[in-house]
């Protein structure tokens, strides 16, 4: 089943729609860019993908807080389980590309934006591996070409490239394989391209058995060899194992400065660059909706970027330094200034409680069930040219 | 908590158990919803529930949307989603004078010119320095009204908190501001320093004014810590005032005041303008110095204790300084006297060594008067470690220790930027200096946007970053939920005047579909021709002739009757207005216009062809009219279009066609061929005549 919930004025959340979508399970649901309308994607293991939209009811179900969907067409050309669903960026027009466990890339295209019961599949892109997700390059630059990179699941013991990356070619009118990123050999279960910023290369994040964070430069179109193909330079910028296990789902917020991967160990990890590009955990959210611990950063970063940094988002050391900056809770004494913000709280503490409160979330909210791990003392980063 | 996440309290809920649940999320424009899973975790029949928000939050009357697909069948298990937010701060209503009142000051400082050289120039940064500051203070006075105004205790103790952030972060900025905004040179940059302790140190003020308004000081059992406070802070003529009560209460020991009075007057200050240099202050100092210690050593003060300590105080004696450190509550009070009485012409440069040698000697001052002497090892306060780097000139060291405590990017951003108009980063020589305020700008603006209206203030920032500036606010001005008319338009005004087309486009196109699945077709046809988008104007006009043709009548009147050039957008859209103009000019009875409307509507093939019948119909009330009004030829083109619309149909349609529509044809050709005989036997009359 499905739910769509809206936020209403004063921040409440309502279900506004609640119906049954497939017979099978639902894997991914994707939102239209509203410019579109009121439309929804959806993918199930029932080997179908649908596209359901929205229409305004009667004016008494508005009251009650309900709204209809109804489904304008179903994607029955997979033979298996489709496992990804998502809207290309919107220049592209209103265009979708599904991927299925027998290994295809399917892209549809919506001639009429008004009439959503008509998709013409456009193209079918073999990848030779069980596909796991998509994902669009955003970039709306003339520069690039539509550009969809593919990740798969297929745990069979083989050394295949897991990502691939397919680029739209103006001549042949088809899409064709641009590059496949040779280092990531384990399955892939999430892959997303990052806001492009206007800038040259793209950045792409992978969930696989860690996360790894790729940068894909442009070289010159080579017109002769390739046939019109861009050819990419690969870098990996940060890989990250904290999760400890199978990350699960990779995704960019607005402007791809955080990215936020869950896993199986029940967190979700954040990760942020500083404005020298070095890539840091955070925050992390815990099963109980509080954030536990932020700084425990076991990331293996790109030697030529150095492991050091000088986060200046470090996070969130900071709460426990305005820890410091509190004063004694009573209440200013009457006709005193304030009195008193540089009186220092008492003697700081052994070193294993130190680290850990530098690694306490929030002091505001603090949670009993948080434990203090014993971790060497990392305040206080050393001097790197900062 | 700086970037890091911040569960609402709200929705924390406890008892979702980490061990058994998997977390999923999406991202909101702002925030990460967050919520629970059974995937991955119950073995083969798991299922696993996705959650996502809509590119665009801007969809509904409601804000944003989010879609949850879950294959549980029963959905049973608590089902929680969880919004975790950033930027906390941001939210807080009474840092909202801050935000407001400092962004003002932000554009006044982008915008002041560098045109003004040297001082004048120092002068001007300087003031937008003590600007921020007051903002500072005034907030931190509201924060302190609200604190001691609220009976709440949660409340309170959040208020408190926050002046005490408040308070942190305008002693640091008036630091960064004497040394790196204003400078200030050996001598001035003493006085200057004296200042921010007093303005800073403010703890024994209680003291000083419980002192001072007993009924006698001078028997007040703290009467001589007073004196030692303002001696610590340098203030001379204070402290002569009350030991000049106790000295008239004493008349025995009348002489050992007035040496004491004497020292304290003569002793040679700094001065702030070019009056002495200082060699000549160094020459004085020295002198003064050497008839300090004379005294000391001859015992003019033995017999009292407080006034011998007193004395070596303006010695500089640093065991004796140490022995009031109760007094001085910080260890840069401590340095600050220190300099005043050992070292008053200290140069900028010279500052770090004296603060590395008082931190050496470590303390940590507390009120519980509880004196911890803690070894080399311990790591210190961060206000501590900030102020130490501002000392030591660190720049860069003081904002990335303030960016990690401080709890949002207010502080760095607004202090980076000045530090940048000061040409403070690039002269240090790092590549990334203005990086590095950009990045900073970026972070909190970025912030602002996830606040439901501090977002207008936002945009300025944004539009201060040369670099990413605009890709930023193109990526959140889209997602700025378009819940009103109004604030569409508030937020298409700032996408034209920054000329940024596409943004303009979508917020139309966003709004005039809106507005069609609402079927309000005049606010989607106006939004429309905002946007410039010919097929969706095509469209719209389409739904208005078919609206037309069912009930006989048009909506939106205003809008057709006032399209003017707009009209020119889709021929659909010519099409309806000009038909519109027919109606009109019907209406108004000026036939003979408004047939040759109608006639040239068909004959230039401005009317879609399936609406010719509709128009040949509307000419049939014209052909029946008494007066003549087709001419001949007028109705040669008529016929025309009349036959071109009926050959046109195959044999199969006509067979189809139903009675009425061969009726209406039948009525036509007679009604033509009757307008024919009457308009030639009218105009041969007139020939003839």
């Amino acid at each position: 089943s499905q739910q769509v919930w809206d936020k209403s004025e004063n921040g409440d959340w309502h279900c506004t729609a609640s119906w049954k979508t497939h017979s099978g399970s639902v894997w991914r649901v994707t939102w239209a860019h509203p410019e579109f309308g009121q439309v929804l994607a959806s993918c199930s293991f029932d080997r179908t993908a649908a596209v359901w939209e929205e229409i305004v009811g009667e004016s008494n179900d508005k009251l009650r807080g309900q709204s209809h969907w109804v489904k304008r067409t179903t994607l029955v050309d997979s033979r298996t389980s489709v496992t990804d669903v998502k809207f290309a960026p919107k220049h592209m027009g209103l265009m979708l590309a599904t991927c299925s466990a027998d290994g295809v890339v399917r892209i549809y295209e919506a001639p009429d934006v008004m009439n959503l019961s008509q998709w013409s599949l456009q193209h079918e892109i073999s990848c030779k591996l069980s596909c796991s997700c998509i994902s669009w390059n955003p970039s709306s630059s003339r520069a690039h070409s539509p550009m969809i990179a593919v990740g798969s699941d297929d745990n069979s013991p083989n050394i295949l490239a897991k990502v691939q990356i397919y680029e739209y070619n103006e001549n042949t009118r088809k899409y064709a394989k641009a590059e496949a990123l040779m280092t990531v050999t384990d399955p892939v279960h999430d892959i997303a391209f990052a806001p492009n910023l206007g800038r040259s290369f793209h950045i792409l994040a992978v969930a696989t058995k860690d996360v790894r964070i790729f940068t894909l430069k442009p070289l010159r179109k080579e017109l002769t060899s390739s046939g019109g193909l861009t050819k990419f330079e690969i870098h990996i910028v940060a890989q990250f194992d904290n999760h400890n296990s199978q990350v699960w789902r990779v995704s960019w917020n607005i402007t791809g400065t955080v990215l936020a991967s869950s896993g199986d160990d029940g967190c979700v990890r954040l990760w942020k660059a500083n404005y020298m590009d070095n890539w840091k955990c955070t925050g992390i959210l815990k099963g109980n909706g509080s954030p536990v611990n932020g700084s425990s950063q076991q990331g293996v970063f790109n030697a030529s970027l150095g492991s050091g940094n000088t986060s200046l988002q470090n996070s969130l050391n900071g709460s426990s330094a305005s820890r410091y900056f509190f004063p004694p809770l009573d209440s200013p004494r009457a006709g005193s200034r304030w009195s008193s913000h540089a009186q220092l709280l008492p003697p700081p503490p052994p070193l294993i409680e130190h680290s850990c409160d530098a690694d306490t979330a929030s002091l505001q909210y603090p949670h009993p069930r948080r434990r203090c791990v014993s971790r060497p003392l990392n305040l206080l980063p050393e001097n790197e040219g900062v | 908590f700086r970037d890091s996440m911040t569960a609402l309290p709200s929705q924390v809920v406890p008892g979702a158990d980490p061990s058994t649940r998997q977390l999923c999320f999406a991202w909101g424009p702002a925030e990460v919803l967050v919520c629970e899973t059974l995937f991955g975790r119950r073995g083969g029949s798991s299922s696993r529930g996705e959650g996502e928000l809509p590119p665009g939050a801007a969809t509904r009357s409601a804000d944003p949307v989010c879609c949850i697909a879950d294959s549980r069948d029963g959905g049973s298990g608590s089902s929680h989603v969880f919004v975790v937010r950033k930027d906390q701060d941001v939210y807080i209503q009474t840092l909202r004078k801050l935000f407001n009142e400092s962004h003002g000051i932000f554009i006044g400082l982008q915008r002041s010119e560098e045109e003004l050289a040297g001082k004048s120039r120092k002068a001007q940064l300087v003031q937008v320095s003590k600007n921020y500051r007051s903002v500072i203070r005034a907030c931190m006075e509201d924060m302190h009204q609200a604190a001691i105004s609220t009976r709440e205790p949660a409340l309170q103790s959040q208020y408190s908190t926050q002046v005490s952030i408040l308070s942190a972060m305008e002693l640091i900025w008036n630091l960064c501001e004497i040394l790196f905004v204003e400078a200030a040179a050996a001598g001035p940059l003493l006085l200057r320093l004296l200042d921010w302790v007093r303005l800073h140190v403010c703890d024994v003020d209680n003291m000083v004014r419980e002192v001072l308004s007993s009924e006698n000081p001078s028997k007040h059992e703290l009467f001589w810590n007073v004196v030692d406070v303002f001696v610590l802070q340098g203030r001379m003529d204070e402290a002569r005032h009350l030991l000049s009560k106790e000295a008239s209460a004493n008349p025995t020991s009348m002489n050992m005041y007035k040496i004491l009075d004497d020292l304290m007057k003569k002793m040679p200050m700094p001065s702030l303008g070019n009056t002495q240099t200082l060699t000549e202050m160094e020459l004085k100092w020295q002198h003064w110095h050497e008839e300090c210690q004379r005294y000391l050593q001859d015992g003019t003060f033995a017999s009292s204790s407080h006034m011998e300590s007193i004395c070596k105080i303006l010695l500089g004696d640093e065991d004796a300084i140490l022995e009031k450190k109760e007094l001085m509550t910080t260890w840069y009070h401590f340095l600050v006297t220190r300099l005043l009485y050992s070292h008053p012409t200290v140069k900028p440069m010279e500052l770090r060594f004296y603060a590395q040698a008082c931190s050496r000697i470590i303390f940590i001052f507390s009120t519980s008067s509880m004196d911890l002497f803690l070894g080399g090892e311990s790591s210190p306060e961060p206000l501590d470690t900030i102020l130490m780097a501002a000392f030591e000139f660190e720049m860069h060291q003081v904002i990335k220790e303030c960016s990690i405590a401080l709890s949002n990017w207010w502080f760095v951003a607004h202090l980076t930027d000045l530090l940048d108009h000061c040409k403070l980063l690039q002269s240090h020589n790092l590549y990334f200096g203005s990086n590095m305020r950009e990045f900073l700008l970026l972070e909190y603006a970025s912030g602002l946007f996830s606040h439901h209206s501090l977002w207008q203030l936002g945009v300025d920032y944004f539009d201060h970053c040369p670099e990413y500036g605009r890709v930023y606010l193109e990526l959140h001005i889209e997602r700025i939920p378009l819940n009103t008319e109004q604030k569409a338009l508030k937020v298409l005004r700032i996408c034209e005047q920054r000329q940024m087309h596409e943004q303009v486009r979508s917020i139309c196109k966003i709004m005039a579909m809106k507005a069609l699945r609402n079927n309000r077709l005049g606010s989607a046809l106006s939004w429309s021709i905002r946007a410039k988008d010919a097929a969706f104007a095509t469209l719209i006009s389409d739904r208005f002739l078919k609206d037309y043709c069912e009930r006989g009548c048009f909506s939106d009147l205003d809008l057709i009757d006032n399209l003017g050039p707009s009209m020119l957008l889709s021929d659909r859209l010519t099409f309806l207005g000009k038909y519109r103009e027919f109606h009109r000019l019907y209406g108004e009875k000026r036939f003979s216009e408004a047939a040759r409307l109608l006639l040239m509507l068909m004959t230039a093939h401005i009317a879609p062809c399936s609406f010719w019948m509709t128009l040949l119909t509307d000419a049939l009330p014209l052909l029946e009219q008494k007066e003549v009004i087709f001419s001949a030829e007028q109705t040669y083109e008529l016929m025309r279009c009349l036959e071109d619309l009926t050959a046109g149909k195959s044999d199969k349609q006509k067979f189809q066609d139903d009675d009425v529509e061969t009726m209406k044809v039948e009525m036509l050709r007679l009604a033509l061929a009757r307008n024919l005989a009457r308009v030639i036997v009218k105009e041969g009359t007139l020939e003839g005549s």
